[in-house]
């Protein structure tokens, strides 16, 4: 059976005036449904690039990008649900018109989906805030808001860049146990890019360590930890958590 | 700058400190002295003018009086011709504003689609921007007849350049991670522009149009000295050559009033807009 998402060798060179530079150089990975990747590497790596392709915003110039088994382009169905930088809510619109924002973009405003995105709302707390604006809510609102923005969506695929970078780090430890328990509990697929190495070894299930540019995979660590109800917070603290820390910092100083 | 806020907003308990009520106290209390020196300066500068030609330290006829001016606006007022030099000014100034203010958004919207036409003609609108528009006028009367229609088009000439060029400029910098966002929800360039381009430069607009209601007076008045048979620039021109100068500084008085009160409708426009 061909795995859910799979990446062969895939390539990509961006072209300027100074002429030209590889980011990624071979990169293959699988992912498979409902598991929790991470992405880490150098900054400057090509970690964005490759959510850029795929998001379908930029095109591989070598290999192929495949969803069970059929490349990207000709899935119709297939959706990607992005979380950017900082949430990007829209300031001139209120929580709900910006949780809505893709299904008014797609359209699909009808009133099973909205009904969708009013139990989403209310299950994660923002149903009250709903007539608020973005700048009235806390960081960790805001990212919920962000998140459900493309739940609603019903993406096959979560991308995640860097999405708790603007966070101080007190926030940013809740809010990514927040936003993981949402993604579980909504059964979603996703890929986080992350510059945080302890971020990736809390959350995922499994962390692409990214070489310098032009980009290659180094290794996959796994990282599983005995426990029940796994939570990133709760395993910061398990056993286990600084061997795969220290792994996958040995495995970045040595490239 | 008068400064207002609402007084009393209360940080976190709907308790309001007594050193909270002092601080707004004293913010009130200062608005008031800046209100009061405002209106005092007003009131010295008429009082030392006309103080000055009743004494005689200046000639009454070619600086005018407060007293004269007040005079002649009441008998022009009577007469009617007042509210017709200052409507025709105010109509074609309104006129200018509005096609400027639209055709600047329009052509700015379509430079933002197409990336070539915007680099193609982006001398032409830096050069026709630093053009001085008064160089224009009489060409335009020449090409469009003495009429309001010329009036209009000089009052248009000189903000519309400035104005496609900052409102590109805005368009371009609005957030690119908001269009990436766009386009991972699905959406096509137009969506872009309607849910994130425009929505995001409402403010700047605003700040565009509070300049160019300023600019289209100018214009205005340019094309009233050259080819108009009334407007308050003609008025101007009309008078100086008849040597009425008290009819001359009352113009620029109503000119001075007119740009306060257009300045400040939009400013409320602004408020109303930022909330």
């Amino acid at each position: 059976m061909p795995s859910f998402l799979e990446c062969r060798d895939v390539e990509y060179t961006y072209h300027s005036l100074n002429g030209e530079t590889k980011a990624l150089k071979h990169i293959s990975f699988t992912v498979d449904e409902g598991e929790f990747v991470a992405i880490v590497g150098p900054s400057g790596c090509g970690k964005t690039t490759i959510l850029s392709l795929l998001c379908g915003q930029l095109a591989e110039s070598a290999g192929e990008i495949l969803f069970r088994g059929k490349p990207l382009r000709d899935h119709m169905d297939f959706h990607i649900g992005y979380m950017p930088q900082q949430d990007q809510l829209f300031e001139w619109r209120n929580i709900y018109g910006n949780v809505t924002l893709g299904l008014e973009i797609q359209k699909k405003l009808t009133e099973e989906n909205q009904a969708y995105a009013r139990k989403l709302m209310e299950e994660y707390g923002l149903w009250e805030f709903r007539h608020a604006r973005p700048s009235q809510l806390s960081g960790g609102m805001r990212q919920r808001a962000a998140l459900i923005r493309t739940l609603v969506l019903r993406p096959s695929l979560l991308l995640l860049d860097e999405p708790f970078s603007a966070l101080d780090y007190q926030t940013r430890l809740t809010v990514a146990d927040d936003i993981y328990q949402i993604i579980k509990k909504e059964h979603k697929t996703a890929i986080l890019v992350t510059h945080d190495l302890s971020e990736a070894v809390s959350m995922a299930d499994r962390v692409l360590i990214l070489s310098k540019r032009p980009a290659t995979v180094l290794k996959e660590v796994e990282t599983t930890f005995e426990m029940e109800q796994r939570t990133p917070m709760k395993a910061r603290n398990m056993a286990g958590f600084k061997e795969y820390f220290n792994e996958i910092w040995e495995v970045l100083q040595c490239q | 700058m008068s400064v207002k806020r609402k007084a009393g907003v209360a940080l976190d308990t709907g308790q309001v400190s007594v050193a909270q009520m002092a601080y707004l106290k004293q913010q009130s209390q200062h608005r008031k002295f800046v209100k009061a020196m405002r209106i005092s300066i007003i009131i010295a500068f008429f009082f030392l003018w006309e103080l000055a030609v009743r004494v005689g330290w200046i000639d009454g006829f070619i600086f005018s009086s407060p007293v004269r001016i007040w005079e002649t606006m009441m008998s022009m007022g009577k007469d009617g011709s007042l509210w017709m030099h200052t409507g025709a000014t105010l109509f074609e100034t309104m006129i200018s504003f509005f096609l400027t203010v639209l055709l600047g958004i329009l052509t700015a919207v379509l430079l933002w689609c197409s990336d070539s036409a915007a680099e193609i003609t982006e001398p032409f609108f830096v050069v026709l921007n630093s053009l001085p528009k008064s160089a224009l006028a009489p060409l335009l009367i020449v090409w469009l007849g003495a009429n309001q229609k010329t009036i209009i088009v000089a009052g248009m000439s000189v903000a519309i350049f400035g104005t496609i060029l900052n409102l590109y400029t805005g368009f371009k910098e609005s957030g690119s991670e908001k269009t990436r966002l766009i386009y991972t929800l699905g959406g096509k360039k137009h969506h872009v522009l309607t849910k994130v381009i425009l929505p995001s430069n409402i403010p700047s607009i605003i700040s565009i149009m509070k300049v160019d209601i300023g600019l289209c007076l100018v214009g205005v008045i340019i094309g009233e000295f050259m080819g108009a048979r009334r407007g308050l620039g003609y008025l101007i021109i009309y008078s100086s050559q008849v040597f009425q100068l008290t009819r001359l500084i009352m113009a620029i008085v109503i000119l001075c009033v007119i740009a306060m009160v257009l300045y400040g409708i939009l400013n409320m426009v602004e408020k109303r807009v930022r909330r």
